[in-house]
């Protein structure tokens, strides 16, 4: 059954919020929903581009209180 | 109070001494006692063993005999935990002894897993053990030219390694002639040279000016070895001679086997440190899931934020921790072989790294050396 997923990244430099996404991914199923927290506006651009190349589904991305929300779900 | 730290690496080992010289008095009066484990008499400095890898080092100086970097007063055994009874604060060792305790902290750190990926552990050269960075090491001097090509996986270890390899590779081959022979190739997963924004900033501009090529989005998908070729998720297909790569890791197989996190990584509180739903076990170092580098400085200031506070619960019979974890990393780079900068940062603050300098370079080489220092809690 699918999973939902939440990644803390808010304040994480290094590795980042898109390389944690990348590590946590390797440890889900397909079809599991991962939503990283960034306060880096350039995640909202990043995770998705990354998502799209390697063939997984981005779900959506919102901002509240200088937070982003982008889901990603497993696709392959 | 029974303080056990499970693990004798950076983390583990400043701890055991940070609280040996806190609660010096209450060791001698009975009042709290520390135990180590760890599966090793002896303490490896691993970010030697880059140096060792490309010559520059020797295996001998990256070990200290464990027991002779800690402070009198710790109970320390060469004796690794087989099995951990969260529920009854108590853990089972390989050796047949049950330890309990009053806090555990588990400092058991991290290991590479290239066999993970089709074709790597067998085509690539690696610098994360004594055994892989001696064996890349005769690798190196045997090459007499080719494509070289740079490979990171994720999550990894020591974040800066992917540059501060590929930059001594640089000076490596030019300090041995064969520079014109030699097309560097430098690949990262994400859309940018390194995982921080300030330093790949820096390090972009860098590689064009040495000539060395970089791709980005670029994830692992497997090496074919027979046609000596490297391929991507995103499609890309890199040849190499020689490949060098920086595999994924894992936390240690006892925090798996034990179910205390998935891929070894605990879930850890980033600010108090303690193990998620556990409020007398605390994880430091590579093995917490934390969204920070896995890197020895994390270990080191970690273990002096959490030092402070299991000393204050022993003083003062406070129960949560006092101090928080601030995110703090410091990351030398070396930008070559004789030169280096570093980065610097916190949960609120990104790096800044400045221009390599060839006395941030010996300042690195003297912490190599001062670092035994540090592992006895001085620095």
């Amino acid at each position: 059954m699918a999973e939902k997923k939440i990644i803390d990244g808010r304040g994480s430099f290094c590795p980042g919020p898109l390389m944690e996404l990348i590590g946590v991914l390797k440890m889900s199923q397909v079809g599991d929903e991962l939503e990283v927290l960034s306060n880096d506006k350039g995640s909202a651009k990043d995770i998705p581009e990354w998502a799209h190349k390697v063939g997984h589904e981005h779900v959506s991305t919102t901002e509240e209180a200088g937070v982003w929300h982008i889901t990603v779900r497993k696709s392959k | 109070m029974k303080i056990l730290i499970i693990g004798g690496g950076m983390g583990g080992t400043i701890l055991a001494n940070n609280l040996a010289r806190r609660l010096s008095t209450e060791l001698r009066s009975g009042k709290a006692r520390i135990t180590m484990l760890s599966a090793s008499d002896r303490h490896l400095y691993q970010p030697g063993l880059l140096y060792l890898a490309i010559g520059r080092s020797t295996p001998d100086a990256l070990y200290r005999d464990q027991a002779s970097l800690l402070e009198q007063g710790i109970e320390f055994h060469v004796d690794p935990v087989e099995t951990f009874q969260l529920d009854n604060n108590k853990v089972l060792t390989k050796g047949g002894k049950t330890y309990d305790y009053d806090v555990l902290v588990i400092a058991t750190g991290s290991r590479m897993v290239p066999e993970e990926v089709k074709g790597l552990a067998e085509n690539a050269e690696f610098f994360y053990t004594e055994e892989t960075a001696l064996k890349m090491m005769r690798r190196l001097q045997e090459f007499q030219g080719g494509n070289v090509v740079v490979t990171v996986g994720v999550p990894h270890k020591c974040p800066m390694a992917p540059l501060e390899i590929t930059f001594m590779l640089h000076d490596y081959f030019k300090e041995r002639g064969i520079a014109d022979k030699v097309k560097l190739h430098y690949t990262y997963p994400i859309g940018r040279v390194h995982s921080l924004e300030n330093v790949a900033k820096w390090a972009a501009p860098e590689f064009d000016r040495l000539g060395i090529k970089y791709e980005t989005f670029f994830n692992i998908k497997e090496v074919d070895g027979a046609k000596k070729v490297l391929r991507s998720e995103e499609g890309s297909e890199v040849p190499f001679d020689l490949l060098v790569a920086v595999p994924a890791h894992r936390g240690m197989e006892v925090i798996e086997k034990n179910k205390l996190g998935q891929n070894g990584w605990i879930p850890t509180n980033k600010t108090k440190l303690n193990m998620e739903g556990r409020s007398n076990v605390y994880v430091i170092g590579d093995t917490t899931n934390i969204p920070i580098s896995k890197a020895g400085s994390t270990a080191h200031f970690e273990a002096e934020t959490l030092g402070e506070n299991i000393a204050a619960m022993v003083k003062m019979g406070i129960t949560t921790p006092m101090r928080d974890y601030d995110g703090k990393v410091f990351c030398f780079i070396e930008a070559g072989l004789d030169r280096a900068t570093y980065a610097m940062f916190n949960y609120q603050n990104p790096p800044d790294p400045k221009a390599p300098t060839r006395a941030m370079h010996w300042f690195k080489a003297a912490y190599n050396k001062l670092y035994w220092a540090s592992a006895r809690g001085l620095l």
